[in-house]
């Protein structure tokens, strides 16, 4: 039996030509997005494009509107104005049988992993694939034990979730998000919580695998550090907007002072260090007045 | 009115308002949600190994505190029974009391209480803990259906779990009150089979019996899943939503018993 990987383009559903991937489009283009969960405003016209087949990183500071940003380019999030393009798709115009078909071609790895807890981790590799092709057991087995071969975890192909460190579970998270070679792969804090080794373990093999692949990335991260590293290009987002952005050398020679701020790790800045309130003096003498 | 007066009456008109609104728009979501189930459950259904891995969980890993309940059910009713029935001089009829009272209600009933207890809560602790830990929205991102993948294999699982373990209970019920009355307290056991023979007939009292159970097993599976899947991605968010499954899924299962009841016996006998 050959091995088919599903759905193929004939078994495709009706009307996929209008959503069929452009193969010179650029990876994502978001063009003045705004979001806003009720009236809290996340997101104020975001506009911005990652290339194919480079590594974009999205700084911030927490709370800024990273993580919504992937969101959306998900389709997890609609936005509530301007548009996003993902291979050339409009993805909030999708329907949500385009939407998963699209998502196919996505990866994504989660702060923390979101490994399945009731899977080993050769099975939560194995997951998409069981899921989305009709490939032998054999076939899975060698290509989640290569997948694994990758982020060096092949050993570890038995073990529980549970019993990997955090920077494991990001790698086998990695394997994963890698499982169907995907088109996109999206990355939201994978440098959170690890320690140096696993932090410079992580850095390299997204750039690796970035470019062994093929594929486009894009990083959300707070690691100005680890970022500088490896990605392309950067995008510095605060308060839902777009305040500066740049290839890692403009990053470090930069004079802006929200780069500086965030480049220094400085406390007080244009990102301030107290939140908004009243006078510390008069809040202090309320009572006395 | 004073300007305070006013303040509290509009203030506690809003909370109002905002409390039946807000139990509308849960009562259409989970709605919705239901028919998201449903209209999932052929797919769940193409994978039936999921779907009996929740049996699995759901059903036997209850087995032991549902048998070892019908067994004291039983035992308590045949002791109780045999005290009242003793000043009639119709201590014969102790089998068909003790069958009656849990084919009818006792066995689906609290079959259905423990079921809630033990693997509703369970389910909503799994589902919200795997929605805490983006394990769901991992699921969405692979583009796998995490209602079919996750919420409807649990949901028909309960469904098929509860008529078992209800006749099961049951069945200990009658075994603990055979027991009991007959070993213990010295009825004829031709008598304690023989009257329950003759006086429980499968239609109306076993049938009905499966059914309630069986529309136990549903509601609280409903929430169960439901509870799991609306729960807040926090800590606290999960503790609440597997109090209120418990909570919520006794409260139906009493209702609907008595809706239930009046409908199914009556002018039965």
């Amino acid at each position: 039996m050959s091995p088919t990987v599903k759905p193929p383009a004939s078994r495709a559903p009706a009307g996929i030509a209008t959503w069929r991937v452009e193969p010179e489009a650029a990876a994502v283009e978001l063009a003045d997005v705004t979001f806003g969960y009720d009236a809290r405003p996340v997101l104020k016209g975001i506009t911005m494009t990652i290339p194919r087949g480079k590594i974009v990183a999205i700084m911030g500071a927490s709370g800024s509107g990273k993580t919504t940003i992937l969101r959306l380019i998900g389709g997890q999030l609609r936005p509530q104005s301007g548009t996003i393009r993902v291979g050339g798709l409009s993805v909030p115009d999708l329907d949500p049988e385009a939407l998963y078909h699209l998502r196919r071609k996505y990866g994504m790895l989660f702060q923390f992993g979101a490994l399945f807890t009731d899977m080993s981790v050769f099975e939560n590799i194995a997951f998409p694939m069981r899921e989305h092709t009709e490939l032998p057991e054999e076939l899975i087995r060698d290509l989640v034990l290569m997948k694994l071969q990758a982020v060096g975890l092949r050993g570890a192909a038995h073990l529980m979730p549970a019993e990997l460190s955090g920077g494991m579970a990001r790698r086998v998270a990695l394997a994963r998000a890698i499982a169907l070679d995907p088109m996109l792969v999206m990355y939201d804090e994978p440098f959170a919580g690890l320690d140096p080794i696993s932090l410079g373990v992580v850095g390299q093999l997204i750039r690796r695998l970035n470019d062994a692949l093929s594929i486009t990335s894009v990083v959300v991260t707070h690691d100005v550090y680890e970022s500088l590293k490896i990605v392309d290009y950067l995008y510095f987002v605060s308060e839902g907007r777009i305040v500066a952005s740049g290839t890692p050398q403009e990053v470090r020679a930069s004079s802006d002072a929200f780069v500086r701020q965030f480049v220094d790790g400085a406390p007080d800045g244009p990102v301030p260090f107290h939140y908004p309130a009243p006078s510390y003096r008069d809040e202090l003498f309320a009572d006395v007045r | 009115m004073s300007a305070d007066v006013a303040g509290a009456l509009s203030y506690w008109l809003r909370r109002l308002g905002g409390g039946v609104t807000g139990a509308i728009g849960q009562l259409g979501y989970s709605t919705r949600f239901l028919l998201a189930v449903l209209w999932q459950t052929p797919a769940a259904f193409r994978r039936i190994h999921l779907t009996l891995r929740e049996v699995y969980f759901a059903g036997v890993l209850s087995l032991v505190i549902i048998l070892m309940s019908g067994l004291f059910v039983g035992m308590v009713l045949s002791l109780q029974g045999y005290e009242t029935l003793k000043r009639y001089g119709a201590d014969e009829q102790l089998g068909i009391l003790v069958a009656l009272a849990l084919v009818r209600e006792l066995g689906p009933v609290i079959a259905g209480l423990l079921f809630a207890s033990r693997a509703g809560s369970a389910i909503t602790a799994e589902i919200g803990l795997m929605k805490t830990t983006e394990q769901l929205a991992a699921m969405e991102m692979m583009a796998v259906n995490p209602i079919a993948r996750v919420v409807a294999p649990r949901f028909w699982g309960g469904v098929i779990s509860m008529p078992l373990l209800a006749a099961l209970f049951s069945a200990f019920g009658i075994f603990g009150g055979y027991v009991v009355g007959v070993r213990l307290i010295g009825i004829d056991a031709g008598a304690y089979w023989g009257q329950m023979h003759a006086g429980v007939d499968f239609w109306p009292d076993v049938t009905n019996g499966i059914i309630k159970s069986f529309v136990f097993g549903a509601a609280v599976s409903l929430i169960a899943v439901f509870e799991g899947f609306d729960a807040k991605p926090t800590a606290e968010g999960v503790a609440s939503a597997t109090t209120r499954t418990v909570v919520i899924s006794s409260l139906a299962i009493l209702a609907l018993d008595f809706v239930m009841t009046v409908f199914m016996f009556r002018g039965a006998r």
